[in-house]
């Protein structure tokens, strides 16, 4: 800030300022995900050992695949707070099947991607076709596909899919010991930071999520894009619910109960403003990490589960309240001190 | 004449927004028991003289007098204790209040304990209503209510606190002929009652059915007040558009028949319910046909449909000779049509990106290689077009929101020129920017014509479209009321066309 003010006010401070918070944003994240190792290391026995990092990125991994379509959706200014339930219904559909005698892996997954895709189909239509706010939309499908999940197994678990299925989805890249599902992920990532920073269709994401008026001027079909961006959030999250099922070796309704809470978290901790049109993916990339490191580590300290729960809803606030905050202290800031007036019209 | 004072008076009533000066020793006074009319163009500065008795703007400089006690007026709050009522447009009650609380909103009768007494205020509502012959039931939600009914209530609800003057600002736009007949009468037992009333219309026959005395505006500026009875429509046009037309406008007449022959848009017969009706017109490759007629004419409302922005009901839009599918922005932008919309801030820009973005936003897919934006091909079109149209900023980076508004413009039409169009259509191209960067935008679009690109220019300046246009088509109330030929086309002509005066022209 010091050093800020001794510099005369000027045309394009203010995008050197805003380019300054949005690096030291970046900045902070990776302060704190050094910190949080770091600390983490010295701390807690276990942090530093292979296994720890293992676990950790199998426990990422699904937050990531859902994370990634979520940082779209909420760049144009959406949000899909089913995610999870899908995952679970994806879950206990795979299983039903898989207890009707589909034996075949690349069927159930098939199976699975198609489902979500069409749950979120159900999203986007609802959120485009009837102009309602995605919020409240994905509240409901929240809870009706997780609804749905129950009538599908009830209380049940289908818990007896061949083991080499697990040690498949589970297996170490050779030669180390993070998990090779990570190569996946890494390559879905450069795919959509690929979509949201280098090609037209992110571009016009930028542009609806700051100004959904002006993009329809340009020809941008509002609509069409956000409808195909909750049905890819559907394939992602039963892609995750795939991966779910067969690391745990498990379908049971309550799958993936609250991971939207983690996903969100770590979008929005990833600096994407919760009103759209801005951040990175890289960011929430960060965030990912940060968060899942964190949670295991603090578990390894015997940390209760709920109160991991406080945590993440508490970086949540930070992550939503803080960039308004900041921008509030730099509006006063900027207030104090003379101003030159700009050219009027 | 031995008149009482004025019970409202405003004298050299001065106000500018940055350099745009809005008034200028603007005067006026309202006698109790008088309906007194206000015209003038659009951008005349009437709407500004309205939101400082409404006590929305704050006047720089003037004197505003009340029952011969000096005002300032900071807030709405300050306008309803001197009196002042403002009856908008389109009034904005709650839907989902019912009538009576609405009109006793904040100000509700009360009971002990601070709760509404709901009876006494159904009961002031129903007298209320009564006094001014209203057949509305007290009890019904605001939703539903017509815009009549709607204005209906607001007149009440300005009595409802004893308000003695009453600002109706364009009552009549929306309203079919009954509604402002009955409208009529409510203003006649105001008048009768001893309330003055400012009746601000673009429709003459209701300003010389309903006004005793009519003061005029223009530019900003106070040109005259005097009775009705003393003039003419003519005469008031004259005085409202009054003025030289300025010689900086650099369109050449287009040869007739040399260019002319092909046509680039066609738009047949198009009509949305409650917008436009039954509009047509052809723009041939280098011509410059200016869209004239009052804000809310419906122009905006047809450019946006042209361009699949909005839907239509009924008719048809060929470019170049092919028929454009409905509400497809994509493809009327692939048609080489482009729009300059008339809201720089909230439809031509994406305030928040940077300029090289909003520049190259028309073009993201046409600069993409293999559907990537890697590389430079973004930042070397943004510098090329923004030098083309020389837009002074400091960096592409720059977020296009730290531009001034002309330069603002400028890249509205970098985005839209980018693209080549065989088509522009430009909406209010000149509206806030300041008088050098108007000039280039004119030079521009002359230049362009030129080059063959067919131009349809909406405009609310006279001045503009007399000095740009080939041809002008006249907007009243949806429809098209005048085509007019460069050669005939004079100010008195547009306007009384605009304001649907037929048989004149």
């Amino acid at each position: 800030m010091a050093e800020r003010a001794t510099r005369a006010p000027g045309r394009g401070e203010r995008a050197t300022r805003l380019r300054a918070v949005a690096g030291s944003w970046d900045a902070v994240l990776l302060v704190a995900l050094v910190l949080v190792v770091g600390v983490g290391a010295l701390a807690i026995e276990g942090v530093a050992s292979p296994r720890f990092w293992r676990f950790v990125t199998l426990e990422v991994i699904p937050i990531a695949l859902i994370a990634l379509p979520m940082t779209l959706v909420i760049v144009t200014g959406e949000i899909d707070l089913s995610v999870a339930s899908v995952l679970g219904l994806t879950c206990t559909v795979m299983g039903q099947l898989w207890l009707w005698g589909v034996t075949s892996l690349p069927v159930l997954v098939a199976v699975a991607l198609l489902l979500g895709a069409l749950l979120g189909a159900v999203n986007g239509l609802f959120v485009t076709a009837f102009g309602l706010p995605s919020l409240a939309v994905t509240i409901g499908t929240l809870a009706l596909y997780r609804g749905l999940a129950y009538v599908v197994l009830g209380d049940r678990a289908v818990a007896d899919y061949p083991p080499e299925w697990t040690m498949g989805a589970i297996a170490p890249i050779p030669g180390l010991t993070i998990p090779w599902m990570i190569i996946v992920v890494a390559v879905l990532a450069v795919v959509f930071g690929l979509v949201l920073h280098a090609t037209p269709i992110g571009r016009g994401l930028y542009a609806m999520g700051n100004n959904a008026e002006a993009a329809r001027f340009t020809g941008i079909d509002v609509a069409r894009t956000k409808f195909w961006l909750f049905v890819a959030t559907g394939a992602m999250s039963a892609l995750a619910g795939v991966f779910w099922t067969l690391r745990y070796a498990s379908a049971r309704a309550d799958n993936g109960n609250g991971l939207e809470l983690a996903v969100v978290a770590a979008v929005l901790l990833g600096g994407v403003s919760i009103f759209g049109g801005r951040g990175r993916l890289a960011g929430v990339l960060a965030a990912v990490v940060l968060l899942g490191i964190l949670r295991n580590a603090l578990q390894l300290a015997y940390v209760p589960a709920n109160t991991l729960t406080i945590i993440t809803g508490s970086l949540l606030i930070v992550s939503v309240v803080g960039p308004n905050v900041a921008a509030m202290l730099r509006e006063r800031w900027r207030r104090r001190r003379p101003v030159t007036p700009l050219p009027q019209e | 004449m031995s008149e009482p004072p004025p019970i409202l008076s405003l004298r050299d009533v001065s106000k500018s927004f940055g350099a745009v000066r809005a008034l200028q020793n603007v005067r006026l006074d309202l006698w109790p028991g008088e309906v007194h009319g206000l015209v003038g163009e659009n951008g005349a500065g009437k709407s500004t003289l309205v939101k400082i008795l409404a006590g929305a703007h704050q006047a720089d400089t003037g004197t505003l007098t009340v029952d011969g006690k000096e005002l300032r007026l900071t807030g709405p709050g300050d306008a309803q204790a001197a009196g002042i009522a403002v009856i908008y447009q389109e009034p904005t009650l709650f839907p989902d209040l019912s009538v009576a609380e609405n009109i006793f909103m904040s100000r509700q009768p009360l009971r002990s304990l601070r709760r509404i007494d709901a009876r006494a205020m159904r009961a002031a509502t129903a007298e209320l209503f009564a006094r001014l012959g209203i057949q509305l039931d007290p009890d019904r939600p605001a939703r539903g209510l017509s815009i009549a009914d709607q204005q209906l209530v607001e007149i009440a609800k300005a009595l409802a606190f004893d308000a003695r003057i009453l600002i109706m600002d364009e009552p009549t736009a929306a309203l079919s002929g009954v509604e402002v007949e009955r409208l009529f009468s409510v203003v006649a037992s105001l008048r009768e009652a001893g309330a003055a009333v400012l009746f601000i219309s673009h429709r003459f026959d209701e300003i010389f059915a309903l006004c005793r005395r009519v003061t005029v505006m223009r530019d900003g500026r106070w040109v005259s007040t005097g009775p009705a009875s003393e003039l003419t429509v003519e005469e008031l046009v004259r005085r409202m558009v009054g003025r030289e037309v300025s010689s900086l406008y650099p369109k050449t007449a287009t040869a007739p028949g040399e260019a002319r022959l092909e046509a680039r848009l066609e738009v047949r017969g198009l009509t949305r319910h409650g917008a436009f009706t039954g509009v047509s017109f052809t723009l041939h490759a280098g011509e410059i046909v200016a869209l004239a007629g009052l804000v809310g004419a419906g122009r905006s409302e047809v450019a946006r449909a042209v361009f699949g922005v909005d839907r239509y009901d009924e008719g048809e839009v060929l470019a170049g000779g092919k028929p454009l599918p409905k509400g497809d922005t994509a493809a009327a932008i692939a048609a080489g049509l482009a729009l300059v919309p008339e809201d720089r801030r909230q439809q031509g820009l994406v305030m928040e990106l940077s300029v090289e973005r909003n520049a190259t936003l028309t073009r993201r897919w046409s600069l993409s290689r293999l559907g990537l934006l890697l590389g430079g091909g973004e930042r070397a079109a943004a510098r090329e077009w923004s030098e083309r149209l020389r837009v002074k900023t400091a960096r592409l980076t720059d977020p296009v929101s730290t531009l001034s508004g002309g330069n603002q413009q400028k890249v509205v039409l970098a985005k839209w020129l980018s693209t080549q169009p065989r088509v522009l259509i430009v909406d209010e191209p000149t509206r806030g920017i300041d008088v050098g960067t108007k000039a280039e935008v004119h030079r521009l679009l002359s230049e362009l014509a030129g080059q063959g690109v067919a131009v349809l220019m909406i405009s609310s300046e006279l001045p503009e479209v007399l000095g740009m246009a080939d041809r002008v088509l006249v907007m009243h109330e949806g429809r098209l009321a005048a085509e007019i030929p460069r050669a005939r086309a004079d100010e008195e002509s547009v306007m009384l066309a605009a304001t649907g005066q037929r048989g004149v022209v």
